[in-house]
């Protein structure tokens, strides 16, 4: 039978009325476009150059945004939203989808007024200009940044239903920026310092305890994202990039870097970002982020259309290195298989995975399991809980279940 | 010759190039003491920071009552979702772990660095350093830390006992979760799945079409 939209729909219909679970596509455009029909977007001009000098996303796309969940949070100040992980590919977020964290709301810095200063245990204080931190040599990384919370919500049950929500709060951009040992090596570290604390300029005046050794190893002060300049929700002018930690080290609106011979012991780092065990006692200075996956297609906000060949995919990524492997499983974890890691597999960067299956309409319970370089193994949620107990709020890597319904519907569940 | 003498004014450039970072650089100026000592606030457990001044219990409660209770709470309780600052003593084992100033600060100088630098919330570093030591003093006397008489100063501060000091380990995953690194099982690897939560049942996920929550 020749597929023309009229069939098309009054198909669905039948099969509607006649009760079939399975969502189908529906068609809601106009049939005057289709072939045989010539479009208007194909006799007409359109817009010419420079009538979007910065150019946005298709009308079409509008429902890909970032979205937060306002009974998480007293205020949009403090707060976050999360990137529409769902609605993406590849590895790089685009900057305007990276989620948001902020403390005191979105500095909006005056790039002539922007100054970062060094001091403390160093041979010269220095003081710095955007302009001074742009002639320093510099470096492209893409990395991850995850917050420690992402997933928090999720810690005593199932929650929320969509990968947004239970696992936006991940980006992974290209940035480039100044190695913070260049600038630390300017200062001239004083051999008795081991910690640098970082602090932001926005009305939290962010700060955090950073080990001196990780600063001279891989950090990054990063004043472009994707090439174009820092958004002022992720810290414009310039940030602290701190590969494969929690992000809320990765000081955005950096306005000073004190260096000192012991830790601060900051809010953030203490009554925050520290992780209460069963036992009443809280570990902290947990930094690293564990390896972590999440099947972002299908997901809730992406349940399949289709029955027949079916692409499930996905992120992974890990604070200890690379993506060594990623499995996947359709039956909630009793069976595994390999899934393929497409494009480039970075240090402390997401990956992107795909599996290749054929859906029946059957039920399949979707898991991901990463494996990094260093051979740690993403564990169940119940592995975690059994060492972490339900109170420790941030670190949540565990397996996530989503469970595909005959009607093509996902949810999230958990799993025996 | 002259082909050689070109072949080392490049190695010579190139090794320029590849060394130029193990300098330094001259970008920058010196930070002079005035714009330090303008942002630098942070106090530290030694108490190393801590700024000049004091502040009174009595003195403290004025200013929470002024600039802090309509978040916090009159008695550090709370309105609405806003942090609690004061109670929660012996929950943190719970199901339900409350934490405050006096459950789970492990040191007061987290407490006077987080007010001077990021309170009040939306009027952030406007408070006064004795101001900064008077309210600290009376959120340590709403978490029954100090008495009504207590006066907070450099002096008095290494005299405070924070009631959760000793409740913080550094990170020890690489042991204690020494299981997590290994080779995964990739069939058989359970007798049955059951489904034991969903999150339809909790019907919490925003809805594009719904309203704001109101919490």
């Amino acid at each position: 039978m020749d597929e023309t939209p009229e069939t098309r729909t009054t198909r669905r219909r039948l099969l509607t009325a006649a009760g079939a679970a399975l969502a189908t596509p529906a068609f809601a455009g106009n049939p005057k476009n289709l072939p045989p029909n010539v479009p208007d977007w194909t006799r007409q001009l359109g817009d010419g150059v420079a009538v979007r000098p910065y150019g946005q996303p298709s009308k079409h796309e509008a429902h890909v945004i970032r979205r937060d969940v306002q009974w998480l949070t007293a205020s949009r100040e403090s707060s976050v939203s999360f990137t529409p992980l769902h609605e993406l590919d590849g590895i790089i977020t685009p900057s305007g989808l990276c989620f948001e964290r902020h403390h005191g709301g979105i500095a909006e810095i005056d790039p002539e007024d922007y100054r970062l200063i060094i001091h403390g245990l160093v041979e010269k204080p220095l003081i710095f200009t955007l302009a001074d931190l742009k002639r320093f040599p510099r470096v492209n990384r893409i990395h991850f940044l995850e917050c420690a919370a992402n997933s928090g919500m999720e810690w005593r049950g199932a929650q929320l239903n969509g990968c947004q929500y239970t696992h936006g709060m991940v980006h992974c951009v290209e940035y480039t920026g100044v190695p913070l040992s260049v600038l630390l090596k300017e200062a001239g570290v004083k051999p008795n310092a081991r910690w640098l604390l970082a602090e932001g300029a926005d009305s939290a005046a962010m700060t955090r305890s950073i080990p001196l050794a990780k600063a001279l190893d891989d950090c990054l002060v990063a004043y472009r994202m994707n090439g174009e300049m820092l958004r002022p929700e992720q810290g414009y002018p310039a940030r602290l990039v701190v590969p494969g930690w929690e992000g809320n080290v990765w000081v955005k609106w950096l306005r000073r870097l004190k260096l000192g011979d012991e830790p601060w012991f900051a809010r953030e780092e203490t009554s925050k970002y520290t992780d209460l065990m069963e036992s009443g006692k809280a570990r902290q200075f947990t930094f690293v982020m564990d390896a972590k996956s999440v099947i972002t297609s299908p997901s809730p906000q992406a349940p399949l259309h289709q029955k027949g060949f079916t692409v499930i995919s996905g992120l992974a990524w890990s604070g200890r290195g690379k993506i060594r492997r990623v499995d996947v499983s359709l039956d909630g974890g009793r069976n595994w298989r390999e899934a393929t890691l497409d494009g480039l597999v970075l240090d402390k960067a997401v990956s992107r995975f795909y599996a290749e299956t054929e859906w029946t309409g059957q039920e399949m319970l979707l898991q991901s399991r990463a494996i990094d370089e260093t051979g740690y193994v993403q564990p169940t949620k119940d592995e975690l809980r059994k060492i972490r107990g339900v109170s420790s709020i941030y670190h949540n890597n565990g397996i996530q279940t989503w469970l595909v319904k005959p009607d093509g519907e996902v949810e999230n569940v958990e799993v025996s | 010759m002259s082909k050689c003498l070109n072949a080392l004014a490049v190695l010579v450039a190139l090794t320029g190039a590849v060394h130029a970072t193990d300098r330094k650089l001259d970008i920058g100026r010196a930070a002079t003491p005035a714009e330090i000592a303008g942002w630098d606030i942070d106090v530290r457990p030694d108490g190393q920071g801590l700024p000049s001044g004091k502040g009174s219990v009595k003195d403290g409660e004025q200013v929470y009552m002024m600039r802090c209770a309509a978040c916090h709470g009159e008695f550090g309780e709370s309105a609405g979702r806003w942090p609690q600052v004061a109670g929660g003593q012996g929950s943190l084992k719970s199901t339900d772990p409350v934490k405050t100033v006096g459950s789970y600060f492990a040191h007061l100088s987290t407490v006077i660095d987080y007010v001077r630098r990021a309170m009040p919330f939306g009027d952030a570093q406007s408070l006064a350093n004795d101001e900064v030591y008077a309210v600290v003093a009376y959120m340590l006397f709403l978490n029954d830390i100090v008495d009504e008489n207590f006066v907070l100063s450099k002096g008095t501060f290494a005299k405070v006992k924070m009631p959760n000091a000793g409740g913080f380990y550094d990170d020890d995953r690489e042991d204690s979760e020494k299981a997590f690194w290994g080779t995964p099982c990739m069939t058989d690897c359970k007798a049955n799945v059951r489904i034991t939560g969903r999150a339809r049942v909790i019907d919490v996920t925003p809805d594009d079409k719904a309203r704001p929550r109101a919490d």
